[in-house]
């Protein structure tokens, strides 16, 4: 086990961490803060593994903007702050067991298919650099696709959430 | 550095996400939990990306593409969870059974109220 192996299981096991506190926690705004500690603990792993612009877009997109777009999504339906029985519903036994056999069934097949494979990683290939222009040279009718259906999404939450265009009386 | 530690990670954090979506009740939260699924395949992405030092970087590419689709899936789940709590005042899953294929005892239960809260909503 290598110095970047050691990093990259402790912050796993924050990532994990969080991401379990989030799905089992009773008050909902905590639901969103442990969401943020997952995504950071994915973040330090995708700076370990040398994806670094991968890394930041994580922190500036998931950190800063889905998080607080949830965080006003709780506001806006007057989610009841503070803790409650109410966010789990009755068959959460059924989804353990649902989650625990997805789990072992996906462990099993990684280590049987990976088990001890181990190569040396160099920095430098996700770098701004490398990224950047792999993305504007090969990739770039993708990346188009990708602007316009944002634009798409955008328009399709702006006409959901207004409330004075619609459809007419008569339709 | 073994690719079986952000395998296993990703397999796991997935399985956090199934019983997520699976076990929550409040709409934001299944939102939270997809997110959780998405943020796994992208940490498999990365990992494998960086295994196999792909010369295009497509693994780091798609990964991201998938934020931006999960930023506007985002977006948009949320403007759809804000209408429905418009229309029923209400965000629980369990409790939006309206499109359910009616089981044998209630069979009875008549159409118009959905039609008629959705009209209130407005």
């Amino acid at each position: 086990m290598t110095g970047q192996d050691v990093v990259l299981v402790l912050l796993g096991a924050v990532a994990l961490g969080g991401g379990v506190l989030c799905v089992t926690t009773r008050q909902i705004v905590h639901a969103a803060l442990w969401l943020v500690v997952a995504f950071g603990g994915l973040a330090g792993s995708y700076l370990v593994l040398t994806a670094e612009f991968v890394a930041w877009v994580q922190v500036l997109v998931y950190v800063g903007a889905v998080v607080v777009l949830l965080l006003f999504g709780i506001m806006l339906t007057r989610a009841p702050i503070g803790p409650g029985d109410g966010l789990d519903s009755e068959n959460r036994w059924v989804a353990l067991v649902v989650a625990v056999a997805t789990a072992a069934l996906l462990v099993t097949t990684v280590i049987l298919g990976f088990g001890y494979d181990r190569k040396d990683v160099h920095a430098g290939g996700g770098s701004a650099d490398a990224l950047g222009s792999s993305l504007f040279r090969t990739w770039v009718l993708p990346f188009e696709v990708a602007s316009v259906l944002l634009l798409a999404a955008l328009v399709g939450a702006i006409v959901l959430s207004r409330t004075d265009i619609g459809p007419k009386d008569g339709d | 550095m073994h690719i079986v530690y952000p395998a296993v990670l990703s397999a796991l954090l997935f399985s956090v996400g199934v019983y997520g979506v699976l076990a929550r009740r409040n709409a934001i939260l299944v939102l939270m939990a997809v997110e959780l699924m998405l943020n796994a395949v992208n940490l498999n992405l990365v990992a494998f990306d960086v295994w196999w030092r792909d010369r295009l970087h497509g693994g780091q590419v798609l990964t991201l593409f998938t934020i931006v689709i999960a930023a506007a899936e985002i977006g948009l789940g949320l403007a759809i969870v804000l209408l429905v709590y418009r229309n029923r005042s209400t965000v629980d899953v369990d409790e939006l059974t309206t499109l359910r294929e009616n089981t044998a005892d209630d069979t009875a239960e008549p159409a118009a109220e959905p039609a008629e809260t959705v009209e209130a909503g407005r």
